[in-house]
């Protein structure tokens, strides 16, 4: 170890003086300053889970390019099994904090599932999934899906999987679909896909401990964990699936099926995974998770940067087989921007994975709040719940006050500009009604009551079940 | 002829015997299994170019053998970024000191995702943990058994009811029990480790303890006689006339539990995610690519020779501690 000589002070110094010179941006002392507002992280050493997705990417990121290192912090990156190892092993402290599905800190926190107080102060992502029928499925569809140019017309509504599926039930067949979890991203836009299409996606009633979802249900959806999708319906146990990338596109590669919308087309711009951590260790580990944070926001930066530029290399990245694993070319057919939904019919889809922009890592409220509706008209919440209780749930789970401490740090120290983020002073957290979903209903994150009131299919108002 | 003189003869006789022996043998002990191995691989090659998967094309041994060489570079490809990342770890320790006089630096391990060959190290090691905890327990209970009628016919129905069932339907329980009770602020294993360890202990346990039980109670009655007529005390009949007399069924034993340790660990870690070769296979299979199957045929492959490796090992301890050298070990 090395003794704090007067020789070494001075080195250090004139070291620090250069870097400062060299970011000439902010002014010297106001940087120096405000990067001593963050102390030293309370844990050094943290191991994070995550799934075998794209949209971990911020995390592979983060480790590779030394932006934890550059906090102080030694991350292990571990893959787990499925969500549910996952949420376990945050809750009972292997995991200090991991990749997880925006549904889940919120299912944690009220109690659905395994009950456990988890924040999230950064969100990983925006789309990045999709819904893939088999072949078989596909041929049956496609007899109803209106044409251009020999082409299908994008996007495909519910409505044309709506006969096959009377076709099967008729049949005395259960028309069964995988998603990856009850409070995934994916179930969620599945159940919203399919009931925009008139096919009900069934009720999970947990005050009478039915937990299957499949409450008058027309398609029985599942839980497969996203890696062995593909194998699953291959082995024929279910006919499609919702989830995130590789693994739709991988089914075009195998040749075993097709992909026939996007999340985008479902919700544009919707939020997808969040880093999350229990509540407990973000009490214990404040200056750590800020600095977490602080790293994630530079992945994020990174991976959206000039356009996109740095995707190619992020893609082989992720091919490693410690991260994601898959072949190169399939992660990069979604991560640079493209979709192959029917092989050949390769489109373009810039915006398919959002790491960044649009303020894709901000903790919105909102986002929180449209979750919370969609458990609420599933039955997971099986009680009616005031506006106010949806309002203080998100405000209990979702943390942009500490996302704004990160984000102003690295401002401070040049490593930012505060364009890139929303106005912190002025953000209520709630973005602006947004019209954007396949069935055109309007979601007003201030007004959870109503926009349940405005669905055909699904729980609203008084009714338990 | 000199006494010295025939023993040279009867060397050269011995030599020109053997050297003639050793023509003869070498056509079965070396050429049969090379032959075996060359039909194998042929076939291997043959038959995997018929079967496509969704992942492509089964690996033939060409693409096996190029993987292999992939998870090598991959290894010391690791290694060095270990090391660059020791070197940065360095210089932010300083230059934490430096603003910071009071940290106490401290070198962490690295934290890059283990190789196959740490994967191997892993498994080797966690079966012969489970192993020998199986050993430590099965060897004394399956003397007791062997040596009382009473201990075997109160034991015996246990031993019955438990050998049969699957590691994996011990996993659940174990993984619970041991989040639960092995419970410590700096643990010196991890709690992966522990559980893997533990679950081939308590599939390994049987096979010894049913052989040293049979092993010990078969044991010949002359020498039970010998051991009454010098009125050997309990102890000194235990060591002089049990043991030696056992060696050979305790260690069929042991080489029957160590086989079943490897392969229920492998299962064990596929199923728990805990690190090794187990997870080494699930993870190959979860990413899907086109490289997937190959690396898993590697893993296969060196499962089988570690496999080989472990039995062959016993066995030559075996040999090293039995006092009848003569009896035909295989």
């Amino acid at each position: 170890m090395k003794t704090n000589t007067p020789l070494s002070r001075v080195k250090q110094w004139v070291k620090a003086a250069s870097t400062s010179l060299l970011l000439a941006t902010a002014p010297v002392a106001v940087s120096q300053l405000q990067a001593q507002d963050i102390d030293w992280p309370e844990k050094e050493e943290l191991k994070f889970g995550f799934i075998k997705l794209t949209d971990m990417a911020p995390l592979a990121i983060a480790y590779e390019k030394g932006y934890f290192e550059d906090e102080g912090l030694y991350v292990t990156l571990e893959a787990q099994a499925n969500w549910k190892v996952l949420l376990d092993r945050v809750i009972d402290g292997q995991l200090d904090g991991a990749h997880m599905l925006a549904g889940q800190p919120l299912g944690a926190t009220i109690g659905f599932g395994t009950q456990a107080h988890i924040v999230t102060a950064f969100s990983m992502d925006l789309n990045g999934n999709g819904i893939t029928v088999s072949n078989d499925i596909w041929e049956q569809m496609k007899a109803h899906v209106p044409q251009e140019n020999g082409k299908p017309v994008h996007p495909i509504k519910a409505d044309y999987l709506k006969p096959v599926v009377d076709d099967y039930r008729g049949k005395g067949k259960p028309f069964k679909m995988g998603m990856v979890f009850p409070v995934s991203t994916h179930n969620y836009e599945l159940r919203y896909w399919l009931a925009a299409g008139g096919i009900h996606p069934g009720y999970y009633a947990p005050h009478k401990g039915d937990t299957s979802g499949q409450i008058d249900a027309e398609a029985l959806l599942s839980v497969t964990p996203p890696p062995q999708m593909p194998a699953t319906m291959e082995a024929g146990t279910i006919y499609g699936y919702c989830v995130g990338e590789p693994w739709n596109q991988q089914a075009v590669f195998k040749g075993i099926g097709v992909p026939v919308i996007t999340d985008y087309e479902i919700w544009k711009n919707n939020p997808e995974k969040v880093f999350g951590v229990s509540k407990a260790w973000a009490d214990k580990n404040p200056n750590t998770h800020l600095r977490v944070v602080k790293a994630l926001i530079r992945a994020a930066m990174w991976l959206d940067e000039n356009n996109n530029a740095n995707r190619p290399e992020a893609v082989k990245i992720l091919a490693k087989s410690a991260y994601v694993g898959a072949d190169a070319d399939v992660i990069a057919n979604s991560m640079t921007g493209t979709f192959e939904y029917e092989k050949g019919d390769k489109r373009e889809v810039p915006d398919f994975n959002v790491f960044f922009r649009y303020n894709a890592t901000y903790p919105y409220y909102s986002d929180a709040i449209w979750y919370l509706t969609q458990m609420r008209r599933w039955g997971q919440i099986s009680e009616p719940k005031s506006d106010t209780w949806f309002m203080d749930t998100a405000k209990k789970v979702y943390r942009p006050d500490i996302y704004a401490i990160a984000a102003k740090a690295l401002i401070a120290e040049g490593k930012a500009k505060a364009a890139d983020f929303p106005d912190f002073a002025t953000e209520s957290g709630f973005k602006p009604p947004q019209t954007e979903f396949i069935d055109e209903v309007t979601f007003d994150g201030t007004k959870p009551n109503e926009y349940l009131e405005k669905f055909s299919i699904g729980l609203k108002g008084k009714t338990v079940l | 002829m000199s006494k010295s003189a025939q023993i040279v003869t009867s060397i050269t006789n011995l030599n020109a015997q053997s050297v003639k022996r050793n023509l003869f043998n070498v056509g079965p002990t070396f050429l049969l299994p090379v032959i075996g191995l060359l039909l194998f691989l042929a076939l291997w090659n043959g038959v995997a170019k018929t079967i496509d998967t969704s992942l492509g094309q089964f690996p033939g041994p060409a693409q096996v053998w190029e993987q292999g060489s992939t998870l090598i570079d991959e290894h010391f490809a690791q290694r060095d970024k270990a090391e660059a990342f020791y070197e940065r770890q360095h210089k932010r320790n300083e230059a934490r000191l430096a603003k910071d006089p009071d940290y106490q630096p401290k070198v962490r391990p690295f934290t890059g995702a283990p190789t196959f060959f740490d994967q191997i190290w892993t498994s080797l090691y966690t079966v012969m943990v489970g192993f020998v905890i199986a050993s430590l327990i099965a060897i004394p209970v399956g003397i007791l058994c062997g040596l009382s009628k009473s201990a075997y016919t109160a034991i015996n129905p246990l031993i019955q009811l438990f050998k049969p069932v699957s590691p994996l339907a011990w996993l659940p329980l174990v993984t619970m029990v041991v989040s639960a009770v092995y419970v410590s602020d700096d643990p010196m294993f991890s709690k992966s480790f522990v559980t893997s360890a533990f679950t081939v202990s308590l599939c390994c346990l049987w096979p010894t303890l049913i052989n040293t039980a049979v092993g010990v109670s078969n044991i010949d009655k002359d020498l039970i006689n010998v051991s009454r007529v010098l009125r050997l005390d309990q102890f000194t009949h235990l060591r002089k006339i049990v043991l030696p007399a056992s060696i050979p069924m305790i260690f069929t034993g042991l080489r029957l539990s160590l086989g079943i340790g490897w392969m229920v660990l492998i299962a064990a870690e596929m199923l728990a995610q805990n690190p090794g070769l187990g997870k080494f296979v699930w993870d190959e299979f979860q990413n899907g690519s086109s490289e997937s199957l190959a690396r898993i045929m590697v893993a296969v492959l060196t499962i089988g020779a570690i496999g080989f490796v472990l039995d062959r090992g016993m066995l030559s301890i075996q040999r090293w501690v039995s006092w009848d050298k003569n009896s035909a070990l295989r």
